[in-house]
């Protein structure tokens, strides 16, 4: 199979996570990130356990810390402006290290970073350990409307094409010697742009006329329903439930 | 930029997503008026579009550059609904693929970058292609205007979000100047480039425009030297037309129902916001003296903390379930109703 068909952040692997029908995984990871969110930020230990959870789902899945880490580091603008937060916020200020830091920035910063790690952190290993399709069917059987799942699946499966075309693009413009260098060359860049558009529009003016031509009457047929047995549900909600737990034992302590 | 969880605080999030759930049913219905049975495999591809374009580096000057956000391209190139929905999805997948913005978060990151974005762009650019002569030039004056709006009032809106749901109390002044300030200088790269692309476009494919439409200028045949109009074989420019005005309704309709969303977030909001305030002077006084001994939450600091601390526990993580179940009951409901009223005026313009 192509490349289109194995996005780059999965990992393939046999494990109990990978095993776990799609719909399961979804709905706990969303669930765990909303207890998350809603944990105290005082009690630092809690986010503590989190990692802790999370790692051991990591291990259980057999995804590299490696790996894992290396993709936290999409967060890094949110990681700066958390940086900043403790010099602009209001109220009472503290010393550090010669500098006067606000203390509910430094709390806010503290709770962007806890919790917007932990969201990543969780967000990765739903994408490292389900594949495209399946991550498409378990959104489908979670009642999405219909329609949005169709248009989900039609952009990942297209997104690769019309990324090559625009690097194509971008190559053809580059062997007659454009390099774009500034605000004058936005023109051509744009000119680009447009061409892209026309040629992705009419691209999806032929498939669906194939689509047409194969028979499409407005929905896709369904060929494998994903069903999950009371077990499977039990062992994906282990997660959230250990988490709510936590926060609990959050909000008391 | 996407929001991350914990950025926002988790009622504020959840009345977003009810917010994004809604303005993204209202969409799907429009854009599949907008484009029929067409819808999937043409929004897909739209989305891709978009999702490729923002990959799509310009260069600013000493090594920066910048990228394209897309809501108001995609708002004058395939319709304000369409362009919600292909943002939305772009937004779904950034979540859920590349971790790109939380997940709890996708209320407020649709609300604010799809739907924020490609309604103001939209209402701009119809107003003034309604007010400026039916040239070409003023398509991409307006696309430029378009565009160079709505990024700040996506930055305004996220501030006024922030404002009620955000979880350090920042200085909402500074906050919304900063905001604003950056995003209008970001907002002046967005409008020339859409601005130029959408020329682009125009330049090859005119029909493709859904913003250009009614522009295309009326057919003429040369009969014996001279030039006739050309018998109108297609009644469809008419009911283009009429459909249009009422898309103008609906899409007021659609602000309507965000406005009354926000609204009633702010109802519901507000009083959240005094409780964190008081949750936050119950810890105070616990941490340093009884000095909020005369207020009324002296009760709340003083017994019980345990018992109060649990049930809040309970009731915050009950709360955002219940929210979400009741906000789903509604957008239901409100969904069945309108199906049944869309039965009738849509067979109206296919009888014409």
């Amino acid at each position: 199979m192509g490349a289109g068909h194995a996005h780059k952040l999965y990992r393939h692997a046999h494990s109990p996570v990978h095993a776990l029908p799609p719909h399961t995984k979804l709905a706990a990871v969303f669930a765990f990130v909303v207890v998350v969110v809603s944990t105290p930020r005082e009690a630092m230990w809690a986010f503590g356990l989190y990692a802790v959870l999370l790692g051991v789902v990591a291990a259980v899945a057999r995804v590299p810390a490696g790996f894992l880490l290396r993709r936290l580091l999409i967060e890094i603008p949110f990681v700066a402006f958390a940086v900043l937060m403790p010099f602009v916020a209001q109220g009472e200020r503290v010393e550090v290290l010669g500098m006067s830091l606000s203390v509910s920035g430094l709390w806010g910063a503290w709770n962007v970073l806890a919790k917007g790690t932990l969201g990543v952190a969780a967000s990765v290993l739903l994408a490292a350990t389900t594949e495209l399709r399946e991550l498409l069917l378990g959104l489908q059987r979670l009642k999405l409307p219909p329609l949005l799942v169709q248009i989900a699946s039609f952009m990942i499966r297209y997104g690769d094409v019309i990324a090559d075309e625009m690097r194509r693009m971008r190559i053809a413009r580059e062997s007659r010697g454009f390099e774009a260098s500034g605000v004058r060359h936005w023109g051509v860049l744009a000119k680009s742009a447009g061409a892209l558009f026309i040629r992705s529009y009419e691209r999806g003016e032929r498939v669906h006329l194939a689509m047409i031509s194969r028979g499409y009457a407005g929905s896709m047929p369904v060929i494998d329903e994903v069903t999950a047995s009371r077990a499977q549900w039990s062992y994906a909600f282990a997660l959230p439930f250990a988490a709510l737990v936590v926060c609990l034992l959050g909000w008391n302590l | 930029m996407h929001v991350p969880d914990g950025f926002i605080n988790a009622p504020v999030s959840a009345v977003a997503g009810v917010v994004a759930a809604g303005a993204v049913a209202v969409s799907l219905r429009g854009a599949r008026r907008e484009l029929d049975e067409r819808t999937a495999p043409l929004a897909g591809l739209v989305a891709a579009f978009i999702f490729a374009v923002q990959m799509l580096n310009f260069p600013v000057a000493a090594g920066t550059s910048g990228h394209l956000l897309g809501g108001a391209l995609a708002a004058i190139l395939v319709g304000p609904y369409t362009g919600v929905l292909c943002v939305s999805v772009v937004l779904l997948m950034q979540g859920i693929l590349f971790a790109d913005g939380g997940l709890t978060a996708l209320g407020v990151n649709i609300s604010v970058m799809a739907v924020v974005t490609v309604v103001v762009a939209y209402a701009v650019f119809r107003g003034l292609v309604k007010v400026l002569p039916k040239k070409r030039p003023s398509v991409t004056a307006s696309a430029f205007i378009a565009a160079l709006l709505s990024v700040p009032a996506a930055a305004a809106v996220f501030t006024l979000v922030y404002a009620v749901g955000g979880t350090t109390d920042v200085p909402i002044g500074s906050v919304l100047t900063a905001m604003v300030g950056v995003h209008t200088l970001i907002g002046m790269g967005e409008a020339a480039i859409t601005a130029l692309t959408v020329g682009a476009v125009i330049a090859v494919r005119p029909d493709l425009v859904y913003g250009a439409r009614g522009l295309t200028a009326p057919l003429k045949l040369r009969v014996n030297g001279e030039l006739v109009d050309a018998p109108a074989a297609r009644p469809e420019p008419v009911a283009v037309a009429a459909r249009s005005s009422r898309k103008f309704l609906l899409a007021g309709l659609g602000v309507s129902l965000l406005l009354a969303g926000v609204v009633s977030f702010y109802a519901s909001a507000d009083p959240d916001g005094l409780e964190k305030v008081a949750a936050d002077k119950g810890i105070d006084a616990k941490a340093e003296d009884h000095a909020a001994a005369d207020s009324p939450l002296a009760d709340y600091g003083v017994e019980g903390l345990t018992n109060s601390r649990l049930s809040g526990g309970l009731a915050g993580v009950i709360g955002v379930g219940v929210t979400i179940v009741a906000g789903t009951g509604v957008f239901w409901a409100v969904r069945k109703r309108r199906t049944g009223e869309d039965c009738s005026p849509t067979s109206v313009p296919e009888n014409v």
